[in-house]
């Protein structure tokens, strides 16, 4: 593939053959649990965009410029961790002081993020496929994206399937499992087109 | 009684209140590799390892840590137990750590691990947190290993690396891709839910 074309090539694979979620199982904890409701599923599915398209470019930073030439790289597990959850401390608190109506849409999903692994996750896969700052800004913004649609499809269909008749013991989780196979399968369809190595 | 309170903290995560069935924590970082069973089963040790022992400190210190930055300084612990689990795979089994990738690290953002750090460790003695923790880790490792070996049984006919059918089956090469993961899963739960819980719940 022509060299400049990588970018591109990574954001696109990002959000639709690589799916973070449906393909890495990435961000399920949360993914399961707030999909129930569109409305909640807009506002994490958007602060999950805004943190890992931040996060995953500072993350490359701290550890292009501090861990390597200290030798540290093993300490990338805390140090990531740390950067996230400074960051998203950080945000949360000036969304709050400066403006009510995006706090209450998107401030309020802010920490539930800390813990969301695929945030971490992002940044991981970053280190190990030895991105540039570049490519792991749009690896992080393709990836957010990725999960938003991924989560916005789901809580879509779990409330029309609110009407119909689901065996007691499938309820909830499971059935949800079922579905986020099925559209694991959907994503599928679209690794003809591009592979993420 | 502390005898029984010992049994009890041990045999509760292995049935009834199992972290995957009940709450369905922490699949996130694992069901990824439980295409393989070797995979599976050294991902699982690295969960156990990290549960137990993260339970067994945060309790010892639990008296001392200001209830603000308790997150903080359970992230902490955690994160250097799966920094251990990391390194010693890197120098011991690097074929392994290579395949695992990533998801060693993420054991750090397993819910199970944080989840019984935040719910039973705080309260509990370190003997009882650490036997609470190993059972935690037991009852999920045995279900992503019930997992892989259906996954990889059916996925490529073998399991261990071993053929163990023959000629005549044809892999169902779905069962190892993303989709079957989330299929199993889906199905373990609800063939656990129809008949142990229903019992249970009677």
């Amino acid at each position: 593939m022509n060299e400049s074309m990588m970018p591109f090539a990574i954001f696109f694979a990002s959000i639709f053959t690589g799916n973070i979620l449906l393909t890495n199982y990435l961000g399920m904890c949360s993914f399961l649990s707030v999909s129930k409701e569109l409305k909640t599923s807009l506002g994490l599915g958007a602060a999950v965009i805004f943190v890992m398209a931040t996060t995953t470019p500072m993350n490359w930073l701290v550890y292009e410029y501090l861990l390597i030439p200290f030798g540290l790289e093993y300490l990338r597990f805390i140090v990531f961790i740390i950067v996230i959850a400074a960051f998203v401390q950080l945000t949360e608190m000036t969304i709050e002081r400066y403006s009510e109506p995006l706090y209450q849409s998107l401030g309020i999903f802010l920490p539930l993020i800390t813990v969301n692994c695929a945030i971490l996750g992002v940044s991981l896969f970053m280190v190990i496929r030895e991105y540039t700052f570049l490519t792991s800004f749009l690896f992080g913004l393709g990836s957010g994206i990725g999960w938003f649609i991924a989560i916005i499809a789901m809580a879509g269909i779990r409330q029309k399937m609110k009407n119909a008749n689901v065996p007691p013991a499938l309820e909830g989780p499971a059935i949800t499992l079922v579905i986020a196979g099925f559209m694991a399968m959907a994503f599928m369809g679209f690794s003809g087109m591009i592979a993420l190595s | 009684m502390a005898k029984n309170t010992l049994r009890k903290t041990f045999i509760e995560p292995l049935g009834k209140n199992n972290p995957v069935f009940v709450q369905i924590l922490g699949i996130c970082s694992t069901l990824a590799v439980t295409n393989k069973l070797q995979n599976t089963l050294v991902m699982t040790l690295g969960v156990m390892f990290t549960t137990a022992l993260s339970s067994f400190t945060l309790s010892l210190l639990r008296n001392h840590i200001p209830s603000r930055i308790r997150m903080m300084v359970e992230t902490m612990i955690i994160a250097t137990f799966v920094i251990i689990v990391d390194i010693v795979l890197k120098a011991f089994y690097p074929e392994m750590w290579k395949q695992l990738g990533p998801y060693v690290g993420l054991i750090i953002t397993n819910c199970i691990i944080m989840g019984r750090v935040e719910a039973f460790a705080l309260q509990n003695k370190p003997m009882l947190s650490l036997v609470d923790g190993l059972a935690s880790g037991l009852g999920y490792t045995y279900v992503l290993l019930a997992i892989a070996f259906v996954r990889e049984l059916l996925g490529t006919g073998s399991l261990w690396g071993f053929r163990i059918l023959g000629s005549w089956w044809t892999n169902w090469s779905i069962m190892i891709m993303p989709p079957g993961g989330f299929f199993v899963l889906a199905i373990l739960i609800w063939v656990i839910r129809e008949t142990i819980m229903k019992e249970a719940k009677a």
